[in-house]
């Protein structure tokens, strides 16, 4: 498994990454999107990998080995909503300077070839 | 009443009554005086309730706690020495008051002047009444801030600004210096605590370091304090109105740094390197200013340069390190207060009542203005050093000490003379001042025809020049206890023995005195008449302080454009370029020196149904990195299946709660970019068919190719090697194990988030709420592209269908084409709804919680939208995104301050077990109304994202018709 996920992470941050280097906002926005992917089950990774052992507690007292870590999930959990949010300002952003310089590049206005 | 805790009030009165001045209207001058009068006057009575106490030797002390581990506490000590500051503050500061109150015209913002001055007072009082270095360090940087407000008071007046901005760099460049000095001084003894500094004498003037700090101290007390070099802002500020330079350029800004060096006196003077530094300095200011005031044309000009040189002196006085020469120094810092003020305020009343402050138009006034005449004469007879003036009893003190041996070097010799010479300017510049301003032939061609101030505006003069005469001809009774007060508590047992009577019998200082005198006034009848003649001194006036000023500035800011053009790019493309080589290269540092190697955990067994999912999601992955420039939608679905495999590794790593939010969160961002990809332009073509891309694009293609695969690779490297470690033991087991017992919930992550780091989530949602402001602004001013306006193709030709067919109406063909789906989506609406109050209710002990629970709230609202179209939705239901985000907020706020209630922190949590009828007993956390107000501003700040940006497409008709403003189309 855990060979899996690191190539998964690796896949998503690889495209994640040529996406942010494009000069077209709307590929910049997805490069973002995937990379948030990325981080975020890097930032789970880090709680190691567990299977069937989701960190909801008995009501006695609880043996933490028992469960997966919780800290990278509340983190993660946070981050998800939190990246709708950039994302959304980014869009707008670049939809609002798109609409001001009339071009969807990046630094509103073409390169020089 | 000497509560320590009186000292706090006297400290925040001034700031209090700034803020209310702030507050008053603009042109409120006699409700905004009187404040700032009351303010003055309330301190002052508190502070010299304070005096019994200190007389009899003790000092107050009032600490309060604050980052003690860092040495800062908000410690206020008060001793003789500061007492005898802050009566000079708050006194002056009154009269200052009241003199501004008729100074100033009605019609300039006055509310404004006295909100500044009175924040300035407290400023000032902040500085002499801190115990704590650091402390004192901040408010001198206040001390800066307000002077530079106060001096481009005129705001509309060039040299105002220039003075202004001059006044505040060369300050504020002394106060960084300052600051690293104290820093300095606070690492050598081990403490900011000024009392331990003061007790640390030895240690500091033994220490490596002591060299540094006393030269970063002194650049500031020099910048603060006007010397040489750094002299040459005091007469630029002179733009400022006459109140401030009467307050801040005489008696109390520019005295801060000989405040700082009388209090640290006792621990960095007496070596060597202090004596040439600070001597030195102080002699050639005294002279400078002295000589240059001579051939001052402008009144202010001239007792600018006169404050300069009396400066020097204080200076000079502590540079030479002896206790007689300390108290000379405080004791002509009080005389030089009183005397230059009042010279000041009557400059301005002379400005004001004729119309100009200069010389060479100035004459006879004595017969116009006799009272102002009579008391500027004294005042400047007090500058002059004449007897029976407080002037000279201080001025008699520093000629005797000039007389002592201090050094043994060739400065012991010639200091006598070069002391007498500087006198000889001063009473010069003096007779000028009194000569070519009061007496002579009455003046012609004035703006104004002179006349005598108002009856309040001499009154402070007139107090101040009875101080003047009091303190030199009853000095033993008047200023005696108080100054002997001050002297004992900075020099405590080196205190000597000092007479302050007026007639020692004839001595060598006496004989230095009367050939000032003489001198000056003999000099003065012999060329006297040719001094009007000059418009800048001889010998030093071609140095030019403001030039190297404005040269140094110059310079700097070349400088820094040269750096940003070497160094910046406006070019994002690049910056992210290099932030990512940047990361790449601080990622693989330390395997270079450790070595790679995968961990001794074992693999857990490859599932190939995980395997078969993440090909799925890295082929889609690649694809839409592919296809994202021409293929957009098709791209937006390749990373959707990327976002649903993440979604379900989550599920199958152990992490339901964030399967379930990546789900839904998945599912507003597809819809938000779908809203988005309607206002982008439309494909470009290639520009550069595959056989004629010039060789640079490859380059650079292939080089993002790389840095991309190194970035991917690694992070896998780093990945992998992590998760084949064994976890460090962390936080979480603390969390897994005080869930149930301390959160009441047995969901840890959702504890977590509401509960033991709530606070965090607090933040959390607080930057919510501000992006969705900000998009929501953004958008209301949002102009779309000149080709996007256009009604897209399809409803073009649904709107051509429509309007062909007489029984159609525009709009009826998406309203039936859609109406299966409709009827099924609004039957969603209050499913999805039960469905997010049900995630939200048990989120404390299943997954769910209030950021699940907001999100299903807000696809509810969006799947409404989708179906019946914006229009049709707004006439049946209205979501006001904006009282949700602010409910929300208030709601987390609320909840957590209750837990003040009960004296514990901020967002505290409470549970307890509530018995219902039939339901049992459910478990009730305050977590839970935490969790509602996350829930809320959740579903405020999706629903306001999206309904703002799905308003455009209903407001962009109006905005092709050319005579309506699109940004004023707000919906």
């Amino acid at each position: 498994m855990e060979i899996v996920l690191a190539l998964a992470i690796g896949i998503l941050t690889a495209s994640g990454l040529w996406l942010l280097f494009r000069p077209r906002t709307f590929q910049v926005i997805l490069g973002l999107s995937l990379l948030s992917y990325a981080v975020n089950l890097f930032i789970l990774a880090a709680g190691r990998l567990r299977t069937d052992a989701p960190p909801i507690v008995g009501k006695g007292a609880a043996d933490p080995a028992l469960y997966a870590d919780p800290v990278p999930q509340a983190l993660v959990l946070t981050a998800i909503v939190i990246s709708f949010a950039t994302t959304a300002l980014l869009l707008v952003v670049l939809l609002a300077s798109r609409g001001l310089t009339g071009t969807d590049h990046v630094d509103g206005e073409e390169s020089d070839p | 009443m000497t509560d320590a805790r009186l000292l706090l009030i006297i400290l925040a009165l001034p700031f209090l009554g700034s803020l209310g001045a702030a507050f008053l209207p603009t042109r409120g001058r006699n409700r905004a005086a009187l404040l700032a009068g009351a303010v003055a006057l309330v301190g002052l009575v508190l502070a010299a309730g304070f005096y019994p106490v200190l007389a009899s030797g003790r000092a107050v002390r009032l600490v309060i706690p604050w980052l003690s581990t860092l040495g800062l506490d908000l410690t206020l000590r008060l001793n003789g020495f500061s007492w005898l500051f802050s009566i000079l503050i708050l006194g002056i500061g009154g009269l200052v008051v009241l003199y501004a109150r008729y100074y100033l015209s009605s019609d300039d913002p006055v509310s404004r002047f006295f909100a500044f001055l009175m924040a300035f007072m407290g400023s000032m009082l902040g500085m002499v009444l801190s115990g704590n270095l650091i402390q004192i360090a901040f408010f001198w940087e206040m001390t800066s801030l307000f002077s530079f407000l106060l001096i481009g008071y005129w705001h509309h007046n060039q040299s105002a600004r220039d003075g202004a901005r001059m006044a505040l760099v060369v300050t504020a460049f002394g106060g960084v210096c300052l600051l690293v000095g104290f820093v300095l001084l606070g690492h050598i003894v081990g403490s900011y605590d000024v009392d331990r500094v003061l007790d640390a004498g030895d240690l500091i003037r033994g220490h490596a370091l002591y060299l540094p700090a006393l030269i970063l101290i002194l650049i500031g007390a020099f910048t603060k304090s006007a010397q040489f070099p750094f002299h040459f802002w005091l007469p630029h500020a002179m733009a400022a109105p006459t109140p401030v330079s009467a307050y801040l350029h005489s008696a109390t800004m520019v005295k801060a740094g000989i405040y700082v060096l009388i209090l640290l006196w006792p621990v960095l003077a007496g070596t060597e390197s202090w004596y040439l530094i600070v001597t030195t300095t102080g002699l050639v200011t005294l002279l400078i200013g002295a000589w240059a005031a001579i051939f001052q044309q402008d009144l202010k000009g001239l007792l600018a340069y006169s404050t300069i040189s009396h400066l020097g002196l204080i200076t000079l006085l502590l540079g030479l390190g002896s206790p007689l020469a300390a108290v000379a120094a405080i004791f002509h810092t009080v005389n030089h207060a009183t005397f230059k003020a009042s010279l000041f305020m009557a400059a301005g009343i002379i400005d004001h009542e004729t119309g100009t402050r200069d010389l060479r138009k100035l004459s006879g006034l004595a017969r116009f203005m006799p009272i102002t005449a009579t008391l500027a004469m004294v005042a400047a007879a007090a500058m002059a050093g004449v007897p029976l003036l407080n002037g000279f009893l201080s001025k008699e003190m520093f000629l005797a000490e000039a007389l002592e041996t201090h050094s043994g070097t060739v400065l012991d010799s010639i200091l006598p003379v070069l002391a007498t010479l500087a006198s000889v300017f001063s009473v010069l510049y003096s007779v000028r001042f009194i000569h070519q301003t009061f007496l002579g032939p009455p003046p012609v061609e004035l703006p104004h025809e002179p006349r005598e101030a108002p009856r309040w505006m001499r009154f402070p003069i007139e107090i101040l020049v009875l101080i003047c005469l009091l303190v030199g001809i009853i000095p033993a009774l008047t200023i005696g206890p108080f100054l002997a007060t001050a002297v004992q508590s900075v020099l405590g047992g080196r205190t000597p023995t000092y007479s302050l009577a007026i007639w020692h019998g004839f001595s060598l200082p006496l004989l230095m005195s009367v050939t000032a005198l003489v001198g000056g006034t003999g000099l003065y009848l012999l060329f006297g008449a040719r001094l009007n003649g000059f418009s800048q001194s001889p010998i030093i006036g071609h140095f030019k302080g403001r030039r190297t000023f404005e040269i140094v500035l110059a310079a700097i800011i070349d400088g820094a454009r040269v750096v940003h053009r070497i160094s910046g790019t406006k070019r994002l493309q690049v910056q992210l370029r290099l932030l990512v080589v940047t990361a790449i290269i601080v990622g693989v540092l330390p395997f270079l020196n450790v070595g790679y190697s995968r961990g001794p955990r074992p693999d857990t067994l490859v599932d190939p149904g995980f395997a078969i999912l993440w090909m799925l999601a890295g082929a889609s992955a690649i694809g839409a990195a592919w296809q994202a420039k021409f293929h957009r939608l098709a791209a937006l679905v390749l990373i959707g299946v990327c976002g649903l495999v993440t979604c379900l590794s989550f599920a199958w790593l152990s992490a339901p709660d964030l399967a379930l939010t990546q789900l839904l969160v998945e599912i507003v961002t597809l819809v938000l970019l779908l809203l988005g990809l309607r206002w982008l332009p439309k494909r470009l073509p290639d520009r550069w068919p595959e056989a004629h891309m010039p060789f640079t694009v490859y380059f650079r293609r292939g080089g993002d190719l790389l840095l991309a695969l190194a970035g991917g690779g690694g992070i896998a490297a780093i990945a992998y090697a992590m998760m084949t470690r064994d976890a460090p033991h962390g936080l979480s087991r603390y969390f897994v194990e005080h869930a149930y017992s301390g959160g009441g919930g047995t969901n840890v992550v959702n504890v977590i988030l509401v509960d033991f780091r709530a606070f965090d989530t607090y933040g959390e949602i607080t930057v919510l709420a501000i992006v969705a402001l900000t998009v929501f602004t953004l958008l209301r001013r949002f102009r779309p592209a000149a080709e996007s306006i256009e009604l897209p193709e399809q409803q073009r030709q649904q709107n051509a269908f429509d309007d062909a067919r007489e029984d159609r109406d525009r709009g009826d063909t998406v309203r039936h084409y859609l109406l299966v789906p409709r009827v099924l989506m609004e039957w969603l609406f209050p499913v999805i709804l039960t469905c997010a109050l049900y995630f939200l209710v048990r989120g404390h002990d299943l997954p769910g919680g209030g950021f699940a629970a907001g999100v299903t709230a807000s696809i509810a609202i969006i799947v409404l939208y989708m179906a019946s179209g914006t229009r049709s939705v707004e006439m049946r239901l209205t979501v006001q995104p904006v009282q949700w985000i602010s409910a929300g907020l208030l709601c987390a706020t609320a909840t957590g301050m209750a837990a003040w209630l009960f004296g514990y922190p901020f967002l505290s949590t409470h549970f307890r077990y509530l018995d219902l009828p039939i339901i049992g007993a459910i478990p009730m956390a305050s977590a839970l109304l935490f969790d509602i107000g996350v829930f809320a501003v959740v579903v405020g700040t999706t629903a306001l994202i999206l309904v703002a940006l799905a308003h455009q497409s209903i407001r962009s008709p109006r905005a092709a018709k050319p005579s309506q403003d699109v940004g004023e189309g707000a919906d």
